[in-house]
């Protein structure tokens, strides 16, 4: 009896592992641009967890002998001024890029979401303030008001995350706002209220884990700009500081003086950070696509 | 129409005030001042020379007497002196104007001309190997770094041509300098035209669908009519929008690829003014950007009632 019992049971998982393939096979197959993008953020998320262990070298170690040595057999990538592996440097710059990225993106998305639930959900005086401070943080461009903000609040990790995150929320607000002004006039909250649930239940209970589809859209479209905004600030110098190895430093690091005569400066950091922002990119596209209601069913 | 310029005058000006303030307020969020600073990097203090110092600049009054001092400075085009080079800072400034102006007007122009039709061939051929090398070159757009893209510009003309086309000195004809603002620019437009390709993309994906148009296929219309006359004319407005806000948003690419081939622009100054930290500089071209991105927006809302007659902004 118990023989029979175990075998459906292994027949059942062996079907859910097999559903679960074959859903992330038909996946893959319906967003190909989409798979690309995920597996290239995979690469990225990996060679920043495990960097320790992928990188060949220590990544702050200089090496007099190999300063400016091109791309080889000893490093791949070649050395930088200071003899410092460039393939090893770009590993460990993974860590920055995700850490500014996912964390300035998780930091805007929250206070994002934070004021547009509130702005929708009790409007009036609170909101129309709200609204005109947002208008006003969206008349700077991305760059130039976390450039500002870099500058004033000093160079650090934490900083750049502050200071890349604020202009990232005035969008995840408006989006939040506009999506909670809908939800809100719907016959499930309105039947919450008449039971008399509290507001910051209705909020957070009934109302936030319906703006969850949008909020994953924009903070995945929000995830690639982030990465790109560090690597610029970092390239202004503006950025996070020395030791951390920063992908936008970098090429700051070897612009113009070095072109002439180490090209692998520019290219391999350019390309980490163009592949993690596309990858990022296509990811975003295609989790709009899957969570576009139109293209269901 | 003549309320609703009114409205938007006022609301125009409200938000600039609001900007105004939290420019301000931002550049002071880290106690001390340039006063500090200088002295720190000197690394002595005489109490008697910062105060006379502080004095000097400014800096010891009250903070919202330093705003009104700016504000009202602002409105009669005084900018205040440069910590840096104890120049008005409108002299500063202003020349540097025209350069990034020219530099974003011909980026603009780039972007347009290769966006607008490589988003309707995307469209037209939908779902084809073409529209997804379009799809795909247009997203490299957006994710290539312009810094990156301006060094490889670079590394391309040193290989080919054994020169590096940087801004060394000032260009002496129409055409020297039309050169020398070509690649940057062409840089600089390259992600802007990869958002009106794929806006371009979307907005005919989506008026193709129309009834008129399959009206115009069966009266037997030509492709490039049905495209470029029926189709772009309605599919433009959304475009026009992106268009409007890549035109003020253009100062944000602009400011690296100023930096990467020296060009002594508004956006090359501004990052030069933060990492001297010269304030009046960096609060008045912060507020100039403000008042470009602003009026831009305005223009594109006007923009909107002339190419679209179902548009009426009546009273």
């Amino acid at each position: 009896m118990s023989s029979t019992k175990n075998k459906a049971e292994t027949i059942s998982n062996r079907v859910m592992q097999r559903s679960t393939w074959y859903k992330f096979k038909r996946l893959c197959r319906q967003y190909p641009l989409g798979a690309i993008g995920s597996f290239i953020v995979f690469i990225v998320v990996f060679a920043a967890i495990f960097a320790d262990f992928v990188a060949p070298y220590d990544p702050t170690t200089t090496s007099a002998k190999m300063s400016l040595s091109p791309p080889g057999s000893a490093m791949l990538f070649g050395g930088d001024m200071m003899g410092r592996d460039v393939l090893s440097r770009i590993i460990h710059g993974a860590r920055i890029s995700l850490a500014v990225g996912i964390g300035s993106t998780i930091l805007g998305g929250v206070l994002g979401t934070i004021i547009g639930l509130m702005c929708g959900y009790w409007m009036g005086l609170f909101d129309l303030l709200i609204q005109r401070l947002i208008d006003m943080m969206q008349a700077l461009p991305l760059l130039v008001m976390a450039l500002v903000m870099a500058a004033s609040l000093g160079p650090s990790l934490e900083n750049t995350i502050i200071a890349i995150s604020i202009p990232l929320v005035p969008q995840v607000a408006r989006v939040i706002r506009s999506n909670v002004l809908s939800l809100r006039e719907l016959p499930f909250v309105e039947a919450a209220r008449a039971v008399g649930m509290s507001d910051r239940r209705i909020i957070f209970r009934h109302i936030l884990p319906n703006t969850l589809a949008p909020l994953i859209v924009l903070g995945t479209a929000q995830l690639g700009s982030a990465i790109l905004t560090e690597a610029s600030l970092s390239f202004l110098g503006l950025g996070v500081p020395e030791p951390y190895p920063s992908w936008g430093r970098m090429l700051s690091e070897s612009a113009a003086e070095y072109v002439r005569v180490a090209p692998w400066l520019v290219i391999f950091p350019g390309i980490a950070i163009s592949a993690a922002v596309f990858g990022a990119n296509l990811m975003g596209d295609a989790v709009r696509d899957f969570l576009d209601p139109r293209n269901q069913g | 129409m003549y309320s609703y310029l009114i409205q938007r005058f006022l609301l125009m000006f409200l938000t600039l005030l609001g900007m105004s303030i939290i420019i301000f307020v931002l550049l002071r969020l880290v106690p001390g001042n340039i006063v500090d600073i200088m002295f720190d990097s000197a690394g002595f203090v005489d109490p008697a020379e910062k105060a006379t110092i502080e004095k000097e600049l400014g800096l010891d009054l009250p903070i919202y007497q330093q705003y009104y001092h700016w504000i009202a400075g602002l409105v009669s085009f005084d900018l205040g002196y440069s910590f840096v080079s104890e120049m008005p800072a409108i002299d500063e400034i202003g020349p540097r104007i025209p350069i990034t102006a020219k530099l974003a007007g011909l980026s603009l122009f780039f972007s347009i001309l290769f966006g607008l039709p490589l988003g309707v061939i995307s469209a037209v051929k939908q779902n084809t190997a073409l529209d997804y090398i379009l799809r795909v070159f247009s997203l490299s757009g957006l994710s290539l770094p312009s810094f990156w893209l301006a060094l490889l510009i670079l590394m391309a003309c040193v290989s080919y041509t054994g020169s590096i086309p940087i801004y060394t000195e000032a260009p002496e004809t129409l055409w020297d300098e039309l050169l020398l603002y070509l690649l940057p620019s062409a840089a600089v437009g390259f992600r802007a035209s990869a958002l009106i390709m794929r806006l371009t993309r979307s907005s005919m994906l989506e008026v193709m669908r129309q009834d008129y148009i399959r009206t115009a296929m069966s009266k037997g219309a030509s492709d490039n009519a049905i495209n470029y006359k029926h189709a772009l004319r309605n599919a433009v407005l959304p475009v026009t929008t992106i268009i409007g806000i890549e035109a003020a948003f253009l100062i944000g690419g602009l400011i690296i690829t100023e930096t990467v081939f020296n060009i002594p622009g508004v956006a090359h100054f501004l990052v030069e003014a933060i990492l001297m930290r010269d304030y009046p500089i960096v609060q008045s071209l912060v507020m100039f950007i403000a008042i470009i991105v602003v009026v831009i927006n305005f223009l594109t809302d006007l923009a909107y009632a002339a190419l679209d007659p179902r548009i009426k902004y009546s009273d």
